[in-house]
């Protein structure tokens, strides 16, 4: 088994194709993909791969150690930042390809005109534990 | 006997150890282990005496504890020694346990975990599931919490408020894990509503149960959610509605109006209409007013910005919003709100749009953002 992190892109992924902002979408639409995204969560918790799933807010904030005694800084948002990650999903499945089909099957969610969005998922391995048996 | 029957003697039972001698954080260890245990053999082997078999089995494990802990073996001379102090009220000792886990010592996720086990009588992995967090960083937090209050003595007066701050937050929690925090809730503030006579405490249980009536209106099938004015009134609670009015008129009729009591009225109008067009809102902007002089608080003036959208129309609203910070959260929601009953599309889809981006939670940035392309639709044809 291996653990694979899905991050869904609010930017800096390719440009989906069948790219249309939610807001153009019609209501039912939105129903069908939000139906759609649930329903792959439940099955992939049915088949024992499903890990965990967090959306995350579009606008946070930057923050680092600015010496002793002293606040932290704070910064941002920033608006040009390119790579914001809009959630994420952790599965864990017997195989690459068993991840990449997850992926392909969660990137089929439809969208505008109730057609998949064909979105650009990134699945990124974790590293895993360090084996028993190493030689 | 059911699980909440169960936990009902939870805090009864800690009582009697600490009447027994036994410190507070020892006591509570000795009760979750004996309610964890009651939960796998109970099914099976029901006791016939719940309470007693309780008391017994967290008497020997505070027992074992102590004995196996060398440092705590003065303590155990000190209990042997000690006569049995004779029985307290037992709503008594429930009451100090709700001011002690509620203390100001604690931060505010401490209290909602401590009381949740301590009086709640929940287990430190139900707890955990119900707010999403490892069990291990669960039990971490509540021996964290028993450490701060461990100089607290259990005979001290506390603040109702600080009791009533913590309910409040396990209330609004929901029902996200497989604990129903808001039942659980509504419970805790019932047995502390029994264990006290005060027009707060009276207050917030009026206004959980009136909230709580609503709850299989608020969302739909899909999981949706639906706002007050399309919820079918048909499925809401009368019994709980009726149960929360009740309440709430016999803590008015003290005359020692606060803010529970003051949003409990406002959900009683809600409550009281059989349609949404008969919402009594020049009755629900006064109560704003009431609320808002009680707590000073900007999102009770947001809130009443939408009251006197609904009371004097979409414009007086929009110039209630003018006075207020426009980086308040949900501002760009009612703002929307506002325009679009204003007849502003436009401006009502882009903000409909923005408030989306800015929702606290998945079920409201869905709903805002179905708002928003309801309006483009509509535009767009």
């Amino acid at each position: 088994m291996a653990k694979y992190l899905l991050l869904k892109h609010y930017r800096g992924a390719p440009a989906a194709v069948n790219d249309v902002p939610m807001d153009r979408w019609t209501p039912e639409e939105i129903a069908a993909h939000l139906r759609y995204m649930s329903e792959f969560a439940a099955r992939i918790q049915a088949t024992g791969e499903f890990v965990g799933e967090q959306a995350i807010a579009p606008e946070g904030t930057f923050v680092r150690y600015d010496g002793e005694g002293r606040p932290p800084v704070t910064d941002g948002p920033f608006a040009e930042t390119k790579d914001l990650v809009a959630g994420w999903m952790v599965i864990d499945v017997d195989s690459y390809e068993r991840a990449v089909e997850l992926a392909g099957e969660l990137s089929a969610a439809p969208g505008a005109g109730g057609e998949p969005i064909h979105e650009w998922l990134e699945l990124r391995p974790l590293l895993g534990p360090l084996p028993t048996v190493t030689e | 006997m059911n699980e909440v029957l169960l936990r009902e003697l939870v805090p009864a039972v800690i009582g009697v150890l600490v009447r027994r001698g036994a410190d507070f954080a020892s006591a509570e260890d000795a009760v979750q282990e004996a309610l964890i245990r009651a939960l796998d053999t109970w099914p099976d082997d029901p006791p016939r005496d719940p309470k007693g078999w309780l008391v017994a089995v967290a008497w020997r494990r505070f027992l074992d504890a102590t004995r196996a802990d060398a440092a705590r073996r003065r303590r155990e001379d000190l209990v042997d020694d000690e006569p049995a102090p004779g029985p307290a009220p037992a709503a008594d000792d429930t009451l100090q346990l709700y001011f002690l886990c509620a203390h100001p010592s604690l931060t505010p996720s401490s209290a909602v975990a401590l009381t949740l086990r301590a009086v709640g009588g929940l287990t430190t992995r139900q707890i955990a599931r119900a707010y999403l967090v490892p069990e291990a960083t669960m039990a971490q937090r509540i021996s964290r919490a028993k450490r701060t209050v461990s100089g607290v003595r259990l005979d001290q007066p506390g603040d109702v408020a600080t009791v009533l701050r913590v309910l409040y937050l396990v209330f609004n929690e929901g029902y996200s894990g497989d604990v129903d925090l808001a039942a659980e809730a509504v419970r805790l503030t019932r047995q502390l509503a029994a264990a006290i006579e005060h027009p707060e405490v009276a207050g917030l249980l009026a206004l959980m149960l009136l909230h709580h009536a609503r709850r299989a209106a608020r969302i739909a099938p899909d999981g949706s959610l639906v706002p007050l004015a399309e919820q079918d009134r048909g499925r809401w609670d009368t019994r709980s509605i009726a149960e929360g009015v009740e309440i709430l008129q016999a803590a008015l009729a003290l005359d020692r109006l606060g803010e529970f009591q003051a949003q409990a009225a406002i959900a009683a109008l809600h409550a009281d209409a059989p349609t949404a067009e008969e919402t009594d809102w020049v009755q629900i902007v006064e109560w704003y007013d009431e609320l808002e002089r009680l707590t000073g608080s900007p999102v009770v003036r947001l809130n009443r910005a939408v009251a006197v959208g609904e009371a004097d129309g979409a414009r007086a609203g929009l110039a209630a919003l003018a006075e207020l910070d426009d980086s308040l959260p949900r501002y760009a929601a009612v703002a929307a709100y506002l325009h679009e009953r204003d007849g502003d599309l436009v401006t009502a889809a882009r903000l409909y749009a923005e408030a989306a981006g800015q929702a606290p939670n998945l079920a409201e940035r869905d709903h805002l953002t179905r708002q928003a392309a309801r309006l483009n639709a509509r535009l767009r044809a």
